[in-house]
């Protein structure tokens, strides 16, 4: 995708003024048609770097919720960041910011796909990049695990095991499994504190 | 059109429910759109949800819109809408909400604990996301050769995802996956 759709205006104020509505969806919108494989990187450097919305420390606070929060990461930040800048309207002028353009490109993908998904040379491309779409998740999987076993070896990384085994290997609805994981592990983490 | 109502209703409700466990991102949920979509509904093959993974993951944008492919997948535009709508509508809400309250609480310890509780979770879940779809992108040796090739080079490098799918789909071009 463009690497500089809108390139900041050098003369733009830090933060003294309240982005509008119109900047929000703008913004958005750019984080998500950017922000490949990655629209977290993406949003840091629109929102501290570029724009200068938010310090890195309220941008960090922010994504630490979301993170824990359930549901799609960066949808949450959009809606907490749009609701800060301009309420309930801004944290829906973000989210749909974030979400319509996408919307708008997957559905004609899914047109496309319905047409053309059984063509072999299509299916054969289909294949190599799945196989590389799931290495993706694996190395994104091993990066997040990374201070998990730097850190003094508590339960932590047995109830990550636990997760795994049981919807991963078992194949148990994520409900049943999630019912009995986060009680467990929010209480070890309340015990070792 | 009775039973397309009945289609929708049936993805609205286990996309929202499935939102609230999501934790970590739309990305920890995979395992169980899988289980959903392949297994429990039969709304499409293994080799069909594997190509919508694929190309959830090179569309630009969030993740979560692997969900409104699926949607489009089960009960076309519709079914896009309402999916998408489904799985980011209750977060949303509740992302809303707590972000309100999460600042004044910056220090209760209870905060802390119940983020140390989740990040384990969270990788748990995308783990078994990654075994999950690598499970069924494993096509040929080739295939498993190039989800450890990427996994590799996604964890040691910041090298742009763009460039390691474009070589896949070479790959797979040419007939080699």
């Amino acid at each position: 995708m463009s690497e500089t759709v809108v390139t900041p205006s050098p003369s733009s104020p830090p933060a003294s003024s309240p982005p509008t509505l119109l900047d929000l969806f703008v913004a958005f919108a750019i984080i998500s048609l950017c922000g490949f494989g990655g629209v977290l990187a993406w949003s840091r450097r629109m929102l501290v770097e570029e724009r200068k919305w938010m310090t890195s420390e309220e941008f960090n606070d922010a994504y630490a919720l979301c993170q824990f929060l359930p549901g799609p990461n960066v949808v949450n930040l959009s809606v907490v960041f749009g609701r800060r800048i301009r309420g309930p309207v801004g944290a829906g002028v973000a989210l749909v910011g974030l979400i319509g353009p996408p919307f708008v490109i997957v559905s004609i993908i899914s047109l496309l796909y319905a047409r053309f998904g059984e063509i072999a040379a299509l299916q054969r491309m289909l294949f190599g990049v799945a196989a590389a779409a799931a290495g993706l998740v694996m190395g994104t999987c091993a990066k997040m695990a990374r201070p998990l076993f730097s850190d003094r070896l508590g339960l932590a990384p047995l109830v990550a095991l636990a997760t795994f085994a049981s919807i991963g290997v078992l194949r148990w609805p994520i409900y049943w499994a999630l019912a009995v994981l986060v009680p467990v592990s929010i209480a070890i983490a309340w015990v070792r504190r | 059109m009775k039973d397309e109502t009945g289609t929708l209703t049936t993805l609205a409700s286990y996309f929202a429910l499935m939102s609230l466990f999501a934790i970590g991102g739309a990305n920890s949920a995979v395992p169980e759109m899988q289980r959903v979509a392949v297994e429990v509904e039969r709304w499409m093959s293994d080799r069909q949800f594997t190509d919508i993974f694929a190309i959830a993951q090179v569309t630009p944008g969030p993740n979560v819109i692997i969900v409104t492919l699926i949607g489009y997948h089960v009960a076309g535009f519709l079914g896009a809408l309402v999916a998408t709508l489904a799985m980011c509508g209750p977060t949303c809400v509740f992302a809303f909400y707590i972000s309100q309250v999460w600042e004044r609480f910056k220090d209760a310890p209870w905060r802390a604990a119940i983020q140390a509780g989740l990040l384990p979770i969270s990788i748990g879940l995308i783990a078994a996301s990654a075994f999950v779809v690598t499970w069924v992108a494993a096509h040929s040796f080739v295939a498993v050769a190039i989800t450890l090739a990427t996994a590799v080079v996604a964890y040691t490098t910041r090298l742009n995802p763009l460039w390691i799918f474009a070589a896949a789909a070479l790959f797979g071009l040419a007939g080699l996956v």
